[in-house]
């Protein structure tokens, strides 16, 4: 058997591959990128030629492995939590239409907001579109449940979403791994014609038909082996542990635990696990990362019946990751006393690159602005989210992929002058297309600033979607050429960019300026390469 | 065997390659790793730091408990501070003392210094300095290795063949170079404990 050391990310990756996968479809997003990337470099992958390359967005990305699947081959579609909301309607329609080729969505969610703007739950998603999700504990299973999840999801005819967080995304173990990768499917289409087509008289169908499938995927979750009851000799208080969880409970219990506990990593809840536990024990400790769905579940509305702690009556906080202390701390072990950090310790939050060209867009948006006072500024979500920050406090919003545009758009609506967006390139190709016609349409009074260093760079320097076409796209969208500006973002370049912006917000329209230089990091990395 | 390191530094430093390090011979040793990483937004810049955790046993927690740490690798003074929560009543700080500084308020270089000689078990080294005498300051992160290595239960073997794997691609002169550094870094604290007999 073959052992290697891999990121859970990257252990969802392989076990994709070796799941039979003919394709993964996926935006860039922490902490789910490395998924995609494991996969395009892959031997076994290249050489079976997998679709691996980036989609535009999380929703295009989704619905291009809906195709996949509708073809009868097997797909991974992966994202961060918050690009679930991107594809949230073809989501909640998939598991409706079903699948034809096993369909797994692999779902990095980020509780503490390590790299993002909310620490929203995906396993609510798997419960609002009523399909099974997995959540592994560790690498092992990370693999093992994507393999798992592609034969489920093609067995019931229903797409599996895989939900991890940050901390197994991104840490590293030994994974044993099979033998040899399945061979993908062959073409096939769906045995029923009208499986995909959700007009109303054929979505109620589809729809029964899932509800029907619910006692199926209960009996699956409790006969599943990734979930487990086990007994102990105090039965003062029960522990449920999901996902990553368990890791931390069985730190402070690495060997025999004293209370009973189900290791919880395939729902929905596995009922009779559950009862066997709470039949037994006095009250109910549930150790989740992320908001206490299962917490919520089991208590009910009137909290009546045995006590269960957690994230809801203050036993752990009701935000941020989890963490081996924190569990600590639920189960009352007494810990050592630690060293106290020094008074002098100051915070070191991230920072725009040296030589980064976001540097010399935000010197002349400064200048200019000055005149024209605070708050005028939108943006978005990328490096130059950075921006908010000192020395420039350049932006005033970070919202969603493309919100800057359409804030800009409806703050001008509302009146503000100037109204200013800065996007990058990559995010504009995401989601800002849309509402720069929105803008156009209505000839909107604003000066979007699409900063273009021609990548994905946050994320690590992705290929962006639309290299050297921004201007053309724009144009194509209807903004008159004489209002669309493109030049190198270079401190030589400062006064041509001051007069750009101040010529452009004097005019009453929706002007482009788009200042455009490569990564820095990605062009070092380049560098790198070639010595 | 048991090993918890918390790996300190500034996202574009290069902690992760000494993590690479210490977990390939970790793995030719058949020992059990866990390492968790920061990707994303810190690694412009931030503060990053990464968990490390050997052992001949299995791991559970992805994360090191405060106080369960036997080292704390930093490649930055002030970074070196950040994580002392995390090491163990009898556990050693090993840093670098060439500060970075890329915010406004960094807090005076000589309290930094003074905050971290005062410690009770340090090894503060002057990585960059014995980098160049080595012949390339790049190679810093190898003299931090070396001066964590008599702290780590890993054969002098194992570690140096792991460096070679991770540099061999480089040229044979990027890995002797190396090499030298870890071997300047780890005489450094040998000579430092043997101080402190």
């Amino acid at each position: 058997m073959n052992k290697k050391l891999l990121l859970g990310v990257e252990a969802i990756g392989q076990g994709a591959i070796d799941g039979g996968i003919s394709g993964v479809y996926a935006y860039p997003g922490t902490p789910s990128t490395e998924i995609t990337e494991y996969i395009q470099e892959n031997e076994v992958a290249i050489g079976r030629n997998l679709h691996r390359q980036w989609s535009v967005n999380e929703k295009t990305a989704m619905e291009a492995a809906l195709g996949m699947s509708y073809a009868g081959k097997r797909t991974l579609v992966c994202m961060k939590h918050v690009g679930l909301n991107v594809a949230a309607d073809v989501f909640m329609n998939i598991a409706i239409t079903g699948v034809n080729g096993g369909m797994v969505i692999a779902v990095a969610d980020d509780p503490s907001m390590h790299s993002s703007q909310n620490e929203q739950d995906s396993r609510y998603y798997g419960r609002f579109a009523m399909v099974p999700v997995l959540e592994p504990a560790d690498q092992q299973e990370a693999y093992d449940m994507t393999i798992t999840g592609l034969d489920l999801s093609e067995k019931l005819g229903v797409p599996v979403m895989i939900r991890i967080t940050t901390r197994l995304a991104h840490s590293r173990s030994g994974v044993k791994l099979a033998d040899l990768a399945r061979k993908e499917n062959s073409l096939s289409l769906p045995a029923d014609p009208l499986q995909f087509v959700l007009l109303p008289s054929n979505a109620r169908k589809r729809y029964n038909k899932l509800l029907g499938q619910q006692t199926e995927f209960l009996q699956l979750a409790e006969q599943s082996d990734f979930n487990l009851f086990v007994d102990g000799i105090d039965s003062s208080l029960g522990i449920v542990c999901c996902g990553i969880a368990y890791n931390y409970f069985r730190e402070n219990y690495p060997g025999v635990s004293p209370y009973p506990y189900v290791k919880l990593s395939q729902y929905p809840l596995p009922e009779k696990l559950l009862k066997q536990l709470e039949y037994q024990v006095d009250e109910i400790l549930v150790l989740e990362d992320g908001y206490p769905l299962v917490e919520e579940q089991l208590k009910g509305f009137f909290g009546r019946g045995k006590k269960i702690l957690g994230r809801l009556d203050g036993t752990l906080p009701r935000a941020g990751e989890l963490t081996p202390d924190l569990v600590a701390t639920a189960l009352k072990i007494e810990r050592a006393l630690q060293e106290e950090l020094p008074g002098t310790l100051v915070n070191r939050p991230p920072a725009l690159c040296k030589g980064c060209g976001h540097h010399d867009t935000y010197r002349a948006l400064n200048e200019v602005m000055e005149e024209h006072g605070k708050g005028k500024v939108f943006s978005d979500i990328g490096c130059y989210t950075l921006g908010a920050l000192p020395p420039y406090n350049s932006i005033y919003s970070c919202v969603d992929m493309g919100a800057s545009v359409t804030m800009a758009k409806g703050a001008a609506d509302a009146g503000l002058f100037p109204s200013i967006a800065v996007i990058g390139d990559s995010t504009f190709t995401h989601s800002g297309i849309t509402g720069l016609l929105d803008a156009v349409n209505e000839q909107s009074n604003i000066v979007l600033i699409i900063g273009d260093n021609e990548s994905i760079s946050m994320t690590g320097g992705q290929d962006s979607s639309a290299l050297g076409r921004i201007e053309s796209i724009c144009e194509g969208v209807g903004v008159l050429p004489e209002h669309i500006h493109v030049l190198e973002s270079l401190p030589k370049n400062h006064e041509i960019l001051v007069d750009l912006l101040k010529r452009e917000i004097a005019y009453n329209g929706v002007s482009v300026i788009i200042p455009r230089r490569e990564c820095i990091q990605k062009l070092s990395r380049k560098k790198r390469n070639i010595l | 065997m048991k090993c918890d390191i918390v790996l300190a530094g500034v996202g574009g430093q290069g902690i992760l390659s000494i993590a690479t390090v210490l977990g390939l011979a970790a793995v030719e040793n058949n020992l059990y790793l866990k390492q968790a990483e920061t990707h994303g937004m810190s690694q412009r810049g931030g503060a990053v730091q990464s968990y490390l955790r050997l052992s001949d046993k299995p791991i559970f927690s992805d994360l090191i408990p405060s106080g369960e740490a036997q080292l704390i690798l930093s490649v930055e003074p002030l970074e070196s501070l950040r994580y002392l929560n995390f090491l163990s009543p009898d556990g050693y700080v090993i840093t670098s003392t060439t500060p970075f500084v890329n915010i406004p308020d960094y807090p005076d270089t000589e309290g930094i210094l003074a905050t971290i000689r005062n410690l009770p078990r340090v090894v503060a080294i002057d990585a960059e300095a014995i980098a160049k005498a080595e012949g390339n300051s790049k190679s810093s992160n190898m003299v931090m290795l070396g001066a964590a290595s008599p702290f780590v239960e890993l054969p002098l073997e194992s570690l140096e063949q792991a460096i070679k794997t991770i540099f061999s691609k480089k040229g044979e002169e990027i890995v002797a170079v190396n090499l030298r550094a870890f071997h300047a870094g780890r005489a450094f604290t040998e000579q430092t404990l043997n101080k402190l007999k």
